[in-house]
């Protein structure tokens, strides 16, 4: 199965990836997705967030290290390397909407953090 | 123009004044067609005089303006220790003291003014000094040492500094003043009293009204010839010789006995040069020239307060500043003119503020005056008024000269007075309405807020429109306020209010979530005690923080408590570099760099980077800082190669947070034949002091063991180079876009103390400076900037010196490698994996090319995936054995 098809829709599967307790509150992690870098953020209130860790900006698989916080209620991560926030919940950047980065389907499921298709 | 047509320039005298023509010259392009040669009589380069009595504090080089004693023109040579006897207009030479003849096609006198000493008998006794030059404040200093009460002759602008100096160097000081008030000039009786009662209060004493008869010798020698060209007095066979022991008064019966004394009774112009080659001079002294500064002789110019325009001299800076700049126009062809000038002064004498403007003594017809005078805390007010109630004439100010800034520039501009006046005098509590700083807006725009430097509102708002984002930056470009700095209050004021008025605000909130500063939520975290972000935001912010304000949050708890910056309520807020304890690169892979303190390092030590380089395949580069940055890590492979740099006795550098990076150093004493002290020795003392400090910009330090400075020391946020009798201290200096030279703060220090104020400086920025404010913006940004530092630094006039030693003793106690600490903490180290579920996979958008033998990172404009993506050869592909659910 290739990523291809799984970007086609072809193949809408869950993967579990870690335990919510292994993304501190606030932070995110990597996980390999179907050959796919997404990062996984979890913010206070243990909403759980998956975006494509690739920030547009500096071409880099970096996201996932970026500081998770709050721009008036919509939660948001800074790329480490330039700073440009995206929108957890849309993918969207706040300062640009004419970029943004992918977002996956994710669900918690007795505290298994799953990723599901790239939306 | 060949160079034989090149004219030639020669300027008398290398003081302020000199030096501003040179300036001017330069700058104005004098110098593409003309050589500049200076010859200054001082065996050094031009300083400031007007703060001569702060030398004591900060030694002679903080004083300079042209501390390398080379201006950065090649056409402009100076020449210092180098006195003119003669000037020949018809042959356009002057002769040397040495012999040598040096022609002129234009010739600038800026000789400057003598001390006046008046004919007392004994004045040419031992321990008579006057106040002038840096020689003269080196005799002074030396003469204190022995001597225990001093008396200062001359009660005005000059003597009061004067009294200050000797009142500093611990010396009982008498002022003795002939006028029935002191400053007699500047201030009225009432104001004269109000300073005399401040200084009083000092320990000091004031004697007005008395003329001195004679000072008496401590001893009275019998010679036998009488050298008639000799100066000194003489009563029979008898010459009085020794040194001072008292001075008797005019009717006043019993004599001062006193052991030292310094004349400030005026000055007189410098005008031997022009009186023995036949040029005009002014009736009362000075040489007479034009509005352009010509004199009676076509290719000589005078300025200063050698000079005298219309007949007038003029012993402020300000006026020889103008003259200077409308000589080098002239030179260049010019024709402006200078028109007189405006004597208004302002100044700190003994810590009272005392200043005079405009017609200060009320000497316009029918004029009216409006006085405030609280005689308890010693303030004292005037202002002169027009005899219709419309204008301000002038003023006197004492005790609090916080309104000059305002007040000044009205008289100037003669804008009408506001309907209730008194409110421009009245304490600002008591004024309402903000006081009379907020009618800065209202001056018109061709006020003249710098009279130093004639600066109008205009030019200063031009300057915020041109782009200038601060005071700071407006007084860099303008000049306003560099001067004598008593219209840096005017100036912040106006671009503020600029600023402003243009809907622009000066929002100084760190962001969103914290409507506060930096330097405040830094007090507020101190003060509750707060160890965590969750506390503070809870209790003080809104939402839940951003990359602003968690990273600045993060450096205030590591600076108050000195814990883990990877402990578990501290992780979510750091930077990705302070994340991983390594420098992000533009791949996303990391740099690595060990702390080499002062640049010491063993060939043990380098061998074990070399291999450890080798083996994690990483690109090797030397630092400015004089380390070792190793590129190219993965993010999984940190704690490897920590472990690895641990085990051979590194330590972490730092180079990834906001905090202390490297103190650079020369090789010092140890090695190098011109070193006068040890500078590795103490750079890797300092560093290692210092290692760890989280601050809100990175800081760097460095030290050299000699005035050759190889270390480049002041070009750090703080630099110690060596003197012989111990280092020198300089802060504020930075490399990057804006490069600042740093400034002497303190001269002369033993190690311990310049290990405390360095304590002192450090936390004190720590603390005060905004987020991401380098050392120099930061001290540009404090009212009073660097004499601020000093007097908080040095002078602890805040009395916080204790405290800010013990919170950076607090700081070494509490030091940990902390990369050590996280390759012994399993929960800290889980992070460091590529993915979290699959850590045996490395990120495939990591890979690199090579140059030069070395690996360099490859930047791809789309995600790699795993799988049918093909992938840099370098890194190993395999499909990750995952578990899939539904």
């Amino acid at each position: 199965m290739s990523a291809d098809q799984l970007r086609a829709g072809q193949a809408v599967t869950y993967i579990s990836v870690c335990r919510l307790d292994d993304i501190d509150p606030e932070t995110g992690v990597a996980a390999l997705v179907r050959g796919e870098a997404v990062a996984v953020f979890r913010t206070l209130d243990d909403r759980v967030f998956a975006l494509s860790n690739y920030d547009p900006y500096g071409h880099a698989s970096v996201l996932a290290r970026g500081i998770v916080g709050t721009r008036g209620e919509v939660p948001f991560v800074a790329s480490p390397l330039l700073k440009q926030p995206f929108s957890l919940e849309s993918g969207q950047c706040l300062d640009d909407p004419s970029v943004s980065v992918a977002t996956y389907e994710v669900d918690v499921i007795e505290g298994e953090v799953r990723i599901g298709a790239r939306r | 123009m060949s160079p034989h047509l090149r004219k030639k320039v020669v300027v008398v005298g290398h003081g302020m004044v000199g030096h501003r023509f040179v300036t001017a010259a330069i700058e104005r392009g004098l110098t593409e067609t003309h050589d500049i040669v200076v010859l200054g009589e001082e065996p050094r380069p031009a300083y400031d005089r007007v703060a001569l009595t702060s030398f004591f504090e900060v030694g002679g080089e903080a004083l300079s303006f042209l501390p390398t004693g080379v201006y950065e023109d090649p056409r402009v040579t100076l020449r210092t220790s180098t006195s003119v006897i003669e000037i020949d207009p018809a042959a356009q030479t002057v002769m040397l003291a040495d012999g040598e003849e040096m022609a002129y096609d234009e010739l600038v006198l800026a000789t400057g003014a003598a001390p006046f000493v008046p004919p007392v008998p004994g004045s040419e006794l031992g321990n008579v000094f006057v106040y002038r030059t840096i020689e003269d404040l080196e005799a002074i200093r030396e003469a204190a040492k022995t001597a225990k009460v001093g008396a200062v002759i001359g009660g005005g602008l000059l003597g009061l500094e004067a009294a200050n100096a000797l009142h500093q160097l611990g010396v009982e000081t008498h002022v003795v003043e002939l006028a029935p008030r002191l400053m007699a000039v500047q201030v009225d009786d009432a104001g004269g009293n109000t300073l005399k009662r401040h200084i009083e209060k000092l320990g000091l004493t004031v004697h007005t009204g008395v003329m001195t008869e004679s000072i008496s010798p401590d001893a009275v020698v019998e010679i036998s010839v009488v050298d008639e060209v000799s100066t000194g007095s003489t009563t029979g066979g008898t010459v009085l010789d020794g040194k001072v022991s008292a001075l008797k008064f005019k009717d006043v019966e019993e004599p001062l006995p006193i052991d030292m004394i310094v004349f400030s009774a005026g000055i007189r112009p410098r005008d031997a040069l022009a009186r023995a080659a036949g040029l005009d001079l002014a009736e009362r002294g000075g040489v007479l020239v034009d509005e352009q500064c010509r004199s009676s002789d076509e290719h000589i110019w005078a300025v200063g307060e050698c000079a005298a325009p219309g007949g007038k001299m003029y012993g402020l800076v300000a006026p020889g500043y103008d003259m200077a700049e409308v000589v080098a126009d002239a030179l260049l062809g010019g024709a402006g003119t200078f028109a007189g000038a405006d004597m208004s002064t302002k100044l700190k004498l003994l810590g009272v503020d005392v200043a005079s403007f405009g017609d200060a003594h009320g000497t316009t017809d029918e004029c009216l005056e409006l006085t405030y005078s609280d005689a308890v805390t010693g303030v004292y007010k005037k202002l002169v008024i027009s005899e219709d109630g419309t204008r301000l004439l002038g003023g006197v100010l004492v005790g609090d000269a916080s309104a000059y800034g305002l007040l000044r520039p009205m008289v100037a501009s003669g804008m009408e007075l506001p309907e209730n006046p008194e409110e421009l005098i009245l304490p600002q509590t008591t004024g309402g309405g903000g006081g009379p700083s907020s009618m800065a807006l209202q001056l018109p725009l061709e006020a003249q807020i710098c009279s130093c430097n004639n600066v109008t509102r205009g030019d200063i708002e031009a300057a915020v429109d041109n782009g200038c984002e601060s005071a700071a930056e407006v007084t860099k470009e303008t000049k306003a306020g560099s001067t004598c700095g008593s219209c840096k209050v005017q100036v912040k004021k106006i671009v503020e209010d600029y600023f402003t008025a243009q809907g622009k605000t000066v929002d100084t909130s760190l962001c969103e979530h914290f409507a506060m500063t930096r330097a405040e939520l830094f007090d507020v975290v101190l003060i509750h005690g707060y160890k965590t972000f969750d506390q503070i935001i809870e209790a003080h912010g809104t939402g839940r923080g951003c990359d602003l304000c968690k990273p600045a949050v993060a450096s205030i708890l590591a600076s108050q408590l000195n814990g883990h910056v990877l402990a578990k309520e501290n992780r979510k807020l750091q930077d990705t570099n302070d994340a991983y304890l390594a420098n992000l690169q533009k791949n996303g892979s990391y740099s690595v760099v060990p702390r080499i303190a002062g640049g010491e390092v063993t060939p043990e030590g380098l061998i074990v980077i070399g291999e450890v380089a080798r083996d994690f395949g990483l690109y090797t580069k030397i630092t400015g800082g004089q380390r070792i940055d190793m590129f190219g890590a993965r993010m999984e492979d940190l704690p490897a190669i920590w472990k690895r740099l641990v085990d051979a006795g590194f330590e972490s550098g730092h180079a990834y947070g906001k905090s202390l990076r490297t103190v650079k150093s020369c090789v010092g004493s140890t090695w190098c034949r011109y070193g006068v002290q040890d500078s590795v020795g103490l750079a890797i003392m300092l560093e290692t002091r210092y290692r760890g400090l989280r601050s809100p910009h990175k800081l760097k330090g460095g030290v050299s063991g000699c005035a050759r400075e190889c270390a480049e020391a002041r070009g750090k946020d703080f630099g110690v180079i060596a003197t012989e009798k111990g280092w020198n201290l300089y802060v504020g200096g930075n490399g990057g876009a804006i490069p600042a030279h740093a400034q002497l703060l303190a001269g002369d220090l033993t190690t311990e103390e310049l290990v405390r104020y360095l304590d002192r400086f450090l936390m004190y920025y720590v603390r005060t400076a905004d987020r991401l404010q380098r050392t120099s913006t930061w001290i540009d940004s404090l009212d009073g900037g660097l004499d601020r530092v000093r007097e908080v630094v040095v002078d602890d006039v805040l009395g916080l010196g204790t405290e800010l030693e013990a919170a950076m003793v607090h700081h070494t106690e509490t030091y940990f490698d902390e990369w050590k600490a996280t390759l012994e903490d399993p929960e800290k180290l889980r992070r460091f994996v590529s993915f979290v579920n699959a850590p045996d996979i490395p990120d495939p958008n990591i890979s690199f090319g090579s140059a030069r033998g070395q690996i360099v990172p490859e930047v791809g404009e789309e995600p790699a995936a795993i799988g049918p993506v093909s992938l840099g050869a370098s890194i190993p592909v395999g499909m990750p054995t995952l578990e899939e659910s539904r």
